[in-house]
């Protein structure tokens, strides 16, 4: 290794630039601000170790030269150093000059250490740098690439560098035209925006360089249009996620039960309540586990809105079974007085809930990025849904549940204290929906009228799925989250969800009982 | 037709009022101790229109059994047909004093009027519009809805998307409808300044009148032997349906004329606030409508006047005196009519019929469900 080094060094030392224009560190002692700037230039692409070191204390103004030509370095302590050897210097008869820029040398300061950033120790500033130099193309660039090329090991940062490299070939109208096929081959399989902009700008050449652009960017518009719908995609089951969360406890309540609950967005809003004031509790009390905050706010969002559920039940709700229009009133008013409860409690601002450091973040896939808290949320929702389903499957709670909806009397019959699993199953639709509000706070506003932007678009998931099926609770969240996001481009945010809405009413005017109806004599009395 | 003595009442009462705080808004100097201040008389006003929406609700929902959640869209059409003839009265007098377009059109950069507002230059033609546009969309929407027998619940959720649909579309500014701000800063209509206290006093009893109409309108319909079908459609629809009716065309039928009737109230009302916005569209508004028809006593259209303006009152003087009580008194009263006066205030004043039976589980309210 350190003979490659040697061998680097002295390529570097006899680069034909260097060669052409001098000696660079005669040319920063020279007091001239043009041969400084050719100096800056030239010790940039010559190699030289120290380059680095000086010419950032050329930018910070430390750096200063003997008449005799040698260049010093200042500390901040206001001593000397040799910049080539690294000894200390006394500048004893006080002859140093410092090394003056103007503006046109600044520009070259900041290139020269932008193609230097190329061989840091640290590769993100490496891979940071190959993406500065991609961006702006400069053909000049391209010898200090190929020695930073020579001794990249990281296989990324060094794909990165050749992309960099292909752009500055591609911008340099004297390159040799295999040079300039091969870089257009590598900005195609690059494939994202800017090396189709790079590219386009070919596109119009005549020759074989000119068509080859062409044909590249019609391949990276492709690329691109598959990465935008896998994004479409992604936002939508995000979204969906989000639906089917809020969604889920209502298929409970309505779906299994039949109660029009219009406080669910309040039990939702309920439970996103709970996780701050877990965080808040935390955060005065348990500050070493704050991180771990939303794990400990589920079961509790979950125990606090299922017992609202059941305390609304047992007070409310079991007065008006059999009344359908009567039931929407009421929870609508249970809705307001929630509503008014909390704001009363905790005042009519937006509450501050944190997300924590495990949830924060993106990870990079291929042309997406995927917001980790988005993924997080997706999870979630299908963890939720699947706990729900294997709950109804598979406790002893789950199959009484299941037989007071079927057959209410008969389970009555059979030893069944159907009021009580009344109570329990609206508490667990509540309890669902306040699990949901916890997730719901990481990216929504936690204000009082968290719930009432959730409630329509909840009804509209269950009864376009299905009532009574969580599968199709499932099926109508994704789909309706991903034709919202594939909409949205098309006709913006607003208009996409009025397209939803309109192609939703017309959608239950054709099959009043959603896409995957209850099979069975539930025929109109 | 027949008017019985609570209908004399009401009518009396409504005219009456309206007419004695007109005069005594006209007839009196400010100071003097009979003098009705100017607010009092535009807050009436206000109630009346609110009275012809639940008039509107209460026909369809206490005479065919449809619960709308969106009832307020039909109001907040009306009103914005009516807004737009005062929009275009303005003239040359807005903020830009461009002649040809309405202030926020010229703030929007747009150079000419969208097609959709040619014609509403003249009162009439506002005028008919209020009543054609929500009948219209009442018409499609209802056909569909009625002809596939969506019912109950799922009618309800329908409408309550529908109209928040209207929300979301009349908040762009694309629409060409004023967005967010909606229409306002009104100056004359027929000529007459809508701020002035003659203008307002005029404007209280012609809503007292129309409310009139409106309520002997509905009480012949319900009185008809069409409304007696509805009250079968109501009651059980597939048995009407069993015996040679078409439910759907009787529904249809009712709903666009209710539709109508909210669609007057809303064009009224405009002028009497001074502003339309998106904000009327909220699904919360159509709620709150319902509301007034439940506490009057739903199936009374008595009741839903005296519900409205009952209501509304109260929400002025709760609003007023304890602002952070109004949403529990609100929400309370929700459950508290649901809960304890099924047939609402008016059902305080009748003799007491047995009850009819109700199915008590949900079992049964699944079957319910579906008659809705």
């Amino acid at each position: 290794m350190p003979r490659l080094m040697v061998l680097l060094l002295l390529m570097g030392l006899c680069w034909p630039f260097a060669a052409r224009a001098g000696d660079p560190l005669a040319e920063l002692a020279s007091g001239n601000f043009s041969t400084v700037r050719q100096g800056v230039e030239d010790l940039a692409l010559s190699g030289n170790p120290h380059a680095a070191a000086i010419i950032s204390a050329l930018q910070n103004s430390q750096l200063y030269y003997m008449p005799d030509g040698m260049l010093l370095l200042k500390a901040d302590d206001d001593s000397f150093t040799n910049a080539v050897t690294g000894e200390s210097f006394t500048d004893s008869d006080d002859e140093a000059k410092a090394v003056r820029v103007n503006n046109s040398v600044r520009g070259a300061i900041d290139a020269a250490l932008g193609s230097l950033r190329l061989f840091d120790k640290d590769p993100s500033v490496r891979l940071d740098a190959a993406e500065a130099v991609f961006n702006a193309h400069d053909p000049a660039v391209i010898p200090a690439l190929d020695r930073a090329l020579a001794q990249e090991a990281d296989p990324s940062v060094k794909r990165r560098m050749l992309q960099a490299r292909a752009a500055a070939v591609i911008s340099d109208p004297d390159a040799a035209e295999k040079d300039r096929l091969d870089a257009v081959a590598e900005l195609r399989s690059r494939g994202d925006q800017a090396s189709r902009s790079l590219l386009s700008s070919l596109a119009g050449q005549t020759g074989p360089v000119g068509d080859a652009a062409a044909a590249a960017v019609v391949s990276i518009d492709w690329v691109l249009q598959l990465w935008s719908v896998g994004e479409s995609v992604f936002y939508g089951v995000s979204l969906g996620s989000v639906l089917l969360l809020a969604a889920a406890g209502l298929a409970i309540t309505f779906g299994v039960m039949g109660v029009i609950n219009m406080a669910h967005g309040e039990m939702v809003m309920i439970g996103a309540y709970t996780t701050f004031v877990v965080q808040q509790f935390m955060h005065a009390h348990l500050p070493a586990v704050y991180e771990f905050s939303l794990l400990i706010a589920v079961p509790l969002a979950f125990l606090v809105s299922g017992g609202v559920g059941v305390v609304v039940e047992r007070s409310l709700i079991r007065w008006l079974y059999g009344r359908p229009l009567e039931t929407l009133l009421a929870t609508w008013g249970l809705s307001l007085v929630l509503q008014q409860v909390v704001r009363s409690l905790f005042g009519a601002n937006n509450q501050q809930v944190d997300t924590p450091g495990w949830m924060s973040g993106a990870i990079q896939l291929g042309g997406l990025t995927l917001t980790l808290n988005r993924l997080y949320i997706i999870l979630f929702a299908f963890l939720v849904v699947g706990a729900l389903m294997a709950a109804l499957r598979y406790t002893p709670l789950g199959l009484r549940m299941r037989a007071v909806t079927q057959n209410r009397r008969m389970a009555a019959a059979m030893g069944i204290r159907t009021p009580w699993i009344d109570a329990l199953t609206f508490g667990l639709g509540s309890g669902v929906a306040g699990i949901a509000g916890v997730a719901l706070s990481q990216i929504d506003n936690v204000s009082p009228n968290l719930g009432q932007g959730y409630i329509i678009d909840s009804f509209m998931v269950v009864v376009f799925g299905g009532v009574g099926n969580l599968w199709g609770t499932v099926v109508g969240a994704l789909t309706l989250g991903i034709v919202n996001k594939f909409l949205e481009p098309i006709a913006g945010a607003v208009l996409g969800k009025i397209v939803v809405l309109v192609l939703l009413i017309l959608f239950v005017q054709r099959n009043p009982r959603g896409m995957f109806p209850l099979k069975g004599r539930a025929v109109e009395a | 037709m027949k008017l019985d003595l609570t209908g004399w009442i009401t009518i009396t009462l409504v005219l009456g009022v309206a007419l004695v705080l007109a005069l005594l808004n006209q007839m009196t100097v400010p100071g003097s101790a009979l003098h009705v201040p100017t607010y009092v008389v535009a807050l009436a006003g206000k109630y009346l229109c609110f009275a012809m929406l639940a008039l509107a609700v209460d026909l369809v929902w206490g005479f065919a059994g449809i619960l709308s959640l969106g009832h307020a869209a039909f109001f907040a059409l009306g009103g914005y047909a009516m807004g737009m003839y005062l929009m275009r009265q303005i003239g040359a007098r807005g903020v830009y004093g461009n002649p040809q377009l309405p202030d926020f059109m010229v703030f929007l950069g747009w150079d000419h009027l969208p097609w959709y507002w040619y014609g509403f230059s003249w009162f009439g033609f506002a005028i008919l519009m209020a009543i054609l546009v929500p009948a219209v969309l009442a018409a499609v929407f209802g056909w569909l809805a009625f002809r596939s027998r969506v019912t109950g619940v799922y009618l309800s959720i329908i409408t309550q998307a529908l109209t928040y649909a209207l929300l979301l579309a009349f908040f762009r500014n694309d629409m060409g409808f004023g967005g967010n701000n909606g229409l306002t800063d009104f100056k004359d209509i027929l000529g007459f300044n809508v701020q002035a206290d003659a203008t307002r006093s005029a404007l209280l009893v012609i809503s007292a009148l129309l409310l009139c109409g409106q309520f002997l309108l509905a009480r012949f319909v319900v009185d008809s032997r069409f409304g007696k079908i509805l009250i079968a459609v109501r009651d059980t629809e597939s048995r009407t349906r069993f015996l040679g009716y078409r439910p759907e065309s009787y529904k249809l039928v009712v709903w666009v004329l209710s539709a109508m009737m909210a669609g007057i109230g809303g064009a009224l009302y405009v002028p009497q606030v001074g502003i339309i916005n998106p904000s009327e569209f909220a699904p919360g508004n159509s709620i709150e409508a319902v509301i007034w028809v439940a506490v009057g006593g739903r199936g009374t259209l008595v009741g839903a006047i005296l519900g409205a303006i009952l209501v509304n009152f109260g929400k002025t003087w709760f609003t007023g005196a304890l602002p952070e009580i109004w949403l529990y008194a609100l929400g309370a009263m929700f459950i508290f009519v649901t809960l304890f006066l099924p047939r609402g205030v008016m059902g305080l004043f009748r003799a007491r019929t047995p009850k009819e039976p109700e199915p008590e589980s949900p079992g049964a309210a699944a079957a319910q469900e579906v008659t809705g």
